[in-house]
């Protein structure tokens, strides 16, 4: 997404001389991904909007410190990761939200597929029915939360590796090796639901 | 993980897996898998439901619903930004 659209025509130097017209133009050009990107992680607008709200005083505060290395939209992530991380950790304390920065080991074992039903052929309207969108996002919900915010980075809100590890402050090695766990638990967790219909379906014929 | 590998088996394709759905494997690794696929209906079936399970996550989520209006509202608002709160295209 941040490499296919053009960067909005914001100044760097207006935004960190804090001129807020220009401060303006960027919360209109980002808000938008930055409340979806909140809103998936936590689940319900209210805390959505607050994270939303931190995400952009963060932002104003600290824009003077900001390096140009990454993209603003990056940068932003990254701030709204750790405002919502900051939610997360207040609403369930027993989360150990610590291991979302922490290194992985190699082991992709228990992740290895156990599920082998052919699914993949089933049309787009049927696995996509309001059944199916609520087993997807409860699949989505299920996914252990280290895991959960490289697939929201990545694969809904379609950062690069680059910058998905930019955002959690992760390895990109440590990325890819998340971004598969995520996706074979995903299938595994789809193959156990569509498998069922796929089954049905072949006994109705 | 994947440079300088061979897929030979099911484990090493898991491993180039991702690379290979998102179209960033090189050619000659790309080219095991398809042979390895022909023969494994196993992985067959874990590559077409995994690529299937992206696309429907994506499908699921579209990236153009905008910022509604009144929760961008109480963003300028809260910024200090009232005065540059002008209608959404």
């Amino acid at each position: 997404m941040v490499e296919t659209t053009s960067q909005p025509d914001i100044s760097l130097e207006a935004l960190r001389g804090g001129d807020r017209a220009a401060f303006a133009k960027l919360v209109d050009a980002y808000s938008a991904p930055i409340y979806r990107l909140s809103l998936r992680m936590l689940g319900n607008e209210q805390d959505a909007e607050d994270a939303l709200q931190n995400t952009f005083l963060s932002a104003l505060t600290h824009l003077s410190g900001f390096e140009g290395r990454s993209s603003l939209l990056t940068w932003l992530y990254r701030i709204a990761v750790n405002e919502a991380l900051m939610i997360l950790r207040r609403r369930k304390p027993e989360v150990n939200i610590d291991d979302i920065h922490a290194a992985d080991d190699d082991e992709t074992e228990d992740f290895f597929p156990s599920q082998f039903v052919d699914w993949g052929s089933l049309p787009e309207n049927a696995l996509l029915s309001s059944e199916g969108k609520r087993a997807l996002d409860r699949a989505i919900q299920s996914l252990p939360e280290n895991l959960r915010m490289v697939f929201l980075l990545r694969d809904i809100q379609e950062l690069s590796i680059k910058e998905t590890a930019d955002a959690l402050g992760l390895t990109e090695s440590n990325v890819k090796i998340r971004l598969l766990r995520a996706r074979l638990f995903l299938r595994e967790q789809l193959s156990a639901y569509y498998g069922e219909r796929t089954l049905q379906e072949n006994t109705n014929d | 993980m994947t440079e300088h590998t061979h897929i030979h088996n099911c484990k090493s394709l898991l491993g180039a897996l991702s690379d290979y759905v998102d179209g960033e494997l090189e050619t000659e690794l790309c080219r095991e898998i398809e042979k390895h696929i022909a023969e494994c209906e196993n992985c067959r079936i874990v590559v077409d439901t995994t690529r299937r399970t992206i696309e429907l996550v994506r499908a699921a989520a579209p990236l153009d619903d905008g910022l509604p209006d009144e929760v961008r509202c109480r963003l300028f608002k809260r910024l200090d930004l009232t005065e540059y709160l002008k209608p959404q295209k």
